[in-house]
């Protein structure tokens, strides 16, 4: 393995502060316990619940959101192919979610800058997990269960139990950006 | 009068949705493999070979290759002697989409309406173009359009002056804007000419020939080669993480157009690229 390869660091959920101060932009890192689907539908009823004070589906202390809309389970799997989706388009609607306790998000491509600023206000982090890689991903499903949103097909809200779900730390609590840095990095421009 | 049965068509684009979703094609595998003895960044290199394991698990466990496995896109060529029999060939094509959506356990990502929103439950509407040709052979060449690269794509009237300069720097601005959410490393079709419909049409087609597969016209395969230089120098990289591979290839497809125009669109494809032909 090259030098500039960082091992891996295994974290479990929920996350606390403790952790999420340990993690920085570049970091490796394995996921182990349950974290939830939402995508653009789903965030968009969290939010409303949230502002009507209704009881939301699940307690978002310390959770990760995986951005993702899985393809249906064929027979004998738990769940069918599951990478992420793009993550911008729930950019109105995470730092609600982060100041509500809300601690990780996976998804992939970069966040703006009202995400950027709640991570670092309120100790959260943001993860990449590769783009197209569904099949490979969804091996670290090892549980899938619908909880809320139903009627919203495969854009309901899902607990997951997940075992070594790779992904790497894009943004941290210290503000750096793993899209920025990086592309810098191999830039010739 | 070539007779081919509607019955026939649904069955073979069923197979066809399912295969493509399932099993990359060689262009594009032979593609990530010439990026892996490309990629100078460790990270870059280790997202490759996780691209390619992706595929290996998906052929093998008949899983698709992305979850989003798109809104269904179809470019027939019909050959005048062709008579469909037991219906259109419209519906033919969406009772495929709708059977191997269903049977191939794909992802219904279509809604019914822009703004009502409500999932059409099996993929349908596909996207259909058609093209009356000699012959007696009906062609279906289909593609998996995800949305995640489709959202990044752009078009722009350029003004005719502007020329070759303004087209390459509007190219890599929009790689260097969107493309870390496209999925690269990309595929970048490109339609120059035509009018506004046109050329959007163009940058599509570029994107169903063979991965790397220059252009006939010579000129037009070196700007193809001058604008990958350009976006391989920005160093987005493998799933955006830095690097030297931000896009596979660049593929050009012109038509001629007005004296006051030059319409330029920009398709971006993520690595999975997923497309089919079959000819009845």
């Amino acid at each position: 393995m090259p030098k500039s390869i960082k091992k891996e660091i295994r974290i479990m959920t929920p996350l606390t502060d403790e952790v999420i101060k340990s993690l920085k932009t570049g970091d490796k890192v394995l996921i182990s316990g349950v974290i939830y689907t939402a995508r653009d539908v789903a965030h968009k009823r969290l939010v409303s619940a949230i502002k009507d004070k209704e009881k939301l589906p699940f307690n978002l202390k310390g959770q990760i959101i995986y951005y993702t809309g899985p393809t249906p389970e064929p027979p004998g799997k738990v769940i069918g192919s599951a990478g992420p989706t793009t993550s911008f388009r729930m950019d109105a609607f995470s730092p609600i979610l982060i100041k509500k306790g809300l601690k990780g998000m996976i998804g992939k491509g970069p966040r703006g800058k009202e995400v950027i600023d709640a991570i670092k206000k309120y100790k959260a982090v943001y993860f990449a997990a590769v783009g197209g890689a569904a099949a490979l991903l969804s091996k670290s499903i090892k549980k899938s269960e619908i909880i809320a949103y139903e009627d919203l097909g495969t854009e309901a809200i899902r607990r997951l139990e997940v075992e070594d779900f790779p992904v790497i730390v894009v943004n941290d609590i210290y503000g750096n950006d793993l899209y920025i840095e990086d592309t810098k990095r191999y830039s010739k421009e | 009068m070539k007779e081919i049965h509607f019955n026939d068509i649904a069955d073979k684009v069923a197979q066809m949705c399912i295969d493509a979703a399932c099993n990359l094609d060689d262009d594009i595998l032979s593609a990530l493999d010439r990026a892996i003895e490309f990629e100078k960044s460790p990270l870059g290199l280790e997202v490759l070979k996780q691209l390619k394991e992706n595929a290996e698990i998906a052929r093998n466990e008949a899983l698709p290759v992305c979850q989003d496995t798109g809104i269904a896109l179809f470019f027939v060529e019909y050959g005048e002697d062709v008579e469909i029999k037991g219906g259109l060939l419209n519906d033919a094509i969406n009772e495929g989409v709708r059977q191997g959506y269903k049977k191939g356990y794909l992802r219904k990502s279509i809604v019914n309406d822009p703004i009502a929103r409500r999932n059409t439950q099996d993929n349908t509407p596909a996207i259909i173009h058609t093209e009356l040709v000699e012959g007696d052979k009906l062609k279906i060449n289909f593609k998996i359009v995800g949305a995640g690269c489709e959202n990044m794509s752009k078009i722009k009237m350029l003004k005719p002056t502007e020329g070759i300069e303004e087209i390459k720097s509007f190219v890599i601005d929009a790689v260097k804007e969107g493309g870390i959410n496209a999925c690269p490393p990309l595929i970048v079709g490109i339609g120059l000419g035509g009018n506004f419909e046109m050329c959007a049409l163009l940058a599509k087609k570029a994107l169903l020939r063979p991965i790397g597969q220059p252009s006939k016209r010579m000129e037009i395969a070196s700007l193809e080669e001058d604008i990958l230089k350009g976006i391989n120098k920005l160093g987005i990289g493998p799933a955006g993480f830095g690097g030297s591979v931000t896009a596979l290839a660049v593929h050009i497809e012109t038509y001629p157009c007005h004296i006051a125009s030059l319409p330029v669109a920009v398709n971006l494809n993520c690595h999975a690229s997923r497309k089919k032909a079959l000819i009845l």
